[in-house]
């Protein structure tokens, strides 16, 4: 089956930099794809461009068979994006918001009101229809966004850092949705800089720099890293992060609140951690193995440490 | 470009505009703050000049001509009898701005058949009230030397007529002007601002990955402004003749259509600045400095555009408002009709043309 968005070898730079280089992927029909990676990674570029805001400079990129520089205008009435900063009507009330974007992707006059409360159902803004956009919490901003550009029924959704600056509570609630929405068959591509969110995808792309570093199932890409990472807990006072660095064989330490994560080459074992650390500071410490988080997978993808993976 | 579109922007922006009804509040009341002040506080009339006389001779001659000068509206005889040496610490006190010296051989001198000479001193500080003395005072001479001298015959009197604003009232003049200007300023401004801030707020990037084209856009938007110009202009008009009873000698009609024209040139060039602007508060600081400043100083609106230097002269004709004035001044004062006014009509309409081509070719750019 035809893959519903198709990305190959697109780049895209602005100037002197380069915001996307040699991008390739798919996204099959109903599957939740997720962008992983930091500000300026090349999320927003490579979104903007699969909605048509912008074109690229190189590469077949195509959503639902239709090429993003030719069907412009075939794209836009199939496919729904939610852009990153709140862009909605805030002195238009949350009615009034969901029926003017109704009426620019013309959804006819009868259907608006079935739809409308339909949305309501998994937002729950229906209590707050005749509120201004503008005085609604943030979770609620993103959910009217949300059902903003769902009001056309779209093929694909295309949603780029729907939760940064969302409650926790709100965040869930959110992925909630999206998942009701991935039942219903929609196709969803959504850029997110936090690590947990990008467990609740389907598939991941993890982009750093304009390109992927890596791409697959979350589960997949925690495998990848072959090192084996310890965490460290105990007296604070030593858990200075210069003070481990000196371990010659340590490949990376990174600081996690009240504990460190060490990582070190495979066949490390603990008891090796151990001896380690006690030669270095004269003291026992916790010494845990865990399975790496994606956050650690990042971290050591983007220093190039990742071991022998792949 | 699908109504049905279109129209849904419209009732979006008319929301838009009843909804921050202070804005709207604004707009409404600022033709009529300026209309009053125009009307009232901005006038070329001069009134109430003060004059100080300093009489040698003390002579029924002598007292005839100073008459000539009290006897209007316009100068008011603040003091006599004063010494020479205080008349200069009168002016600098900007006590009086005019000081008459009539010397002790006065009337004898006007019955030898010589010249006579009073001395006239004149504040020309500001030269508008300079040249208005100036004048004044040659006609009271000539007056009183044609009284005087009423046996002999073969003197020259010039009688006039004062044609289209026969009592030479500053309103009739500025008030027909204030539409030219509060026109341009409301449609520019507004249309500049209510883009520039979907830009900044990012909605215009969610209006635009809809099926809308930038088109249906702009018309959408710029439909509600249109008719909100309109509507100061009917304001502007009713007050000039309500308070200061401007006539309107030719057909509304006219007025109207081609003050639509003066409105498209307007939100056209609003277009043209929002099309560059980022964010609202540099539209509306472009949008004040292209459009208050060439409207009042260079298209006749107070200064007349024949009297600028060259190079300005031909800057005015590039200043929409410098064929409305005419047009608007023609149609209110003089009653002309379209026969007269057709070639600023087409002047206008070409600079609207031109600026809405660049706007559109600029909108395009910076949206694709």
């Amino acid at each position: 089956m035809q893959p519903v968005i198709s990305v190959i070898n697109f780049s895209k730079s602005f100037g002197k930099t380069t915001a996307v280089k040699n991008l390739t992927f798919d996204v099959e029909k109903g599957e939740l794809f997720g962008l992983i990676g930091p500000d300026g990674a090349g999320k927003t570029t490579t979104i903007r461009t699969l909605v048509t805001l912008i074109s690229p400079d190189s590469g077949e990129i195509s959503v639902t068979g239709l090429n993003v520089s030719k069907s412009i205008r075939a794209i836009r009435s199939i496919t729904g994006y939610m852009p990153q900063r709140f862009s909605l009507y805030p002195d238009l009330s949350v009615r009034q918001n969901l029926n003017f974007f109704a009426n620019l992707f013309e959804v006819p006059k009868k259907e608006i009101a079935e739809r409308r409360k339909r949305l309501f159902k998994f937002s729950n803004l229906e209590p707050f229809s005749e509120r201004l956009a503008g005085q609604l919490s943030g979770g609620m901003k993103q959910k009217l966004a949300l059902s903003c550009t769902l009001i056309h029924n779209p093929v694909v959704l295309f949603l780029d850092e729907p939760t940064t600056g969302v409650d926790p509570v709100s965040r869930s609630e959110f992925w909630e949705i999206l998942r009701e929405l991935k039942k219903e068959g929609v196709t969803i591509l959504v850029s997110t800089p936090y690590m947990d969110e990008a467990l609740l995808c389907d598939r991941i792309a993890i982009m750093h720099e304009g390109s992927v570093l890596a791409m697959g199932k979350p589960e997949k890409i925690t495998g990848l890293m072959r090192n084996h990472i310890y965490k460290i807990t105990g007296n604070d006072l030593v858990l200075r992060s210069d003070v481990f660095a000196q371990i010659p064989e340590i490949i990376s330490v990174q600081s996690f609140g009240d504990s460190l994560h060490l990582t070190f080459p495979p066949g490390f074992s603990d008891e090796d951690v151990r001896i380690k650390i006690y030669g270095l500071i004269g003291q026992e410490l916790n010494v845990e193995r865990i399975a790496p988080s994606l956050e650690d997978v990042f971290i050591g993808l983007v220093e190039g440490k990742i071991g022998h993976a792949n | 470009m699908k109504l049905k579109r279109i129209i849904s922007i419209i009732i979006k922006e008319y929301t838009h505009i009843f909804r921050d009804w202070r804005s709207l509040l604004i707009i409404i009341l600022m033709p009529v703050l300026m209309i009053i002040l125009y009307g009232y506080a901005i006038t070329l009339d001069m009134k109430n000049l003060t004059f100080a006389v300093i009489d040698d001779a003390k002579t029924p001659e002598s007292r005839e001509l100073i008459r000539g000068f009290t006897e209007n509206r316009f100068f008011i005889l603040k003091y006599t009898d004063i010494k020479r040496n205080e008349i200069e610490s009168l002016f600098k006190k900007r006590y009086i701005q005019m000081a008459l010296v009539i010397p002790e051989d006065f009337s004898e001198s006007l019955f030898s058949n010589r010249i006579t000479k009073v001395q006239l001193i004149v504040d020309a500080a500001d030269s508008n009230v300079g040249t208005f003395i100036n004048n004044y005072s040659n006609r009271v001479a000539q007056l009183f030397n044609e009284k005087l001298n009423n046996r002999s015959p073969g003197i020259l009197g010039l009688e006039p007529r004062i044609l289209y604003n026969p009592d030479m009232k500053s309103a009739n003049f500025f008030v027909p002007g204030l539409v030219a200007l509060i026109l341009l300023l409301i449609c520019s401004l507004l249309t500049s601002i209510t883009i520039t801030r979907e830009k900044e707020t990012g909605t215009l990037e969610q209006i635009l990955v809809s099926p809308v084209n930038p088109i249906e856009i702009v018309v959408g938007k710029v439909i509600p402004y249109i008719t909100l110009g309109f509507f100061n202009g009917i304001i502007i008009i009713i007050f000039a003749r309500l308070l200061f009873k401007v006539p309107i000698n030719g057909s509304l009609t006219l007025i109207a259509v081609l003050s639509l024209i003066y409105i498209f040139v307007a939100l056209s060039f609003g277009l043209m600045i929002s099309a560059v602007a980022k964010t609202q508060q540099i539209a509306m600081l472009a949008t004040l400095m292209a459009t208050v400043l060439p409207t009042i100083m260079l298209s006749g609106f107070i200064f007349p555009v024949a009297s600028m230097p060259l190079p300005l002269q031909y800057i005015s004709k590039a200043v929409p408002a410098t064929y409305f004035l005419i047009i608007i001044r023609g149609i209110m004062l003089k009653g002309i009709g379209i026969a007269e006014l057709w070639q600023h009509a087409a002047a206008l309409s070409g600079i609207g043309i031109l600026m809405l081509s660049m706007a559109i070719i600029r909108f395009k750019m910076t949206l694709e």
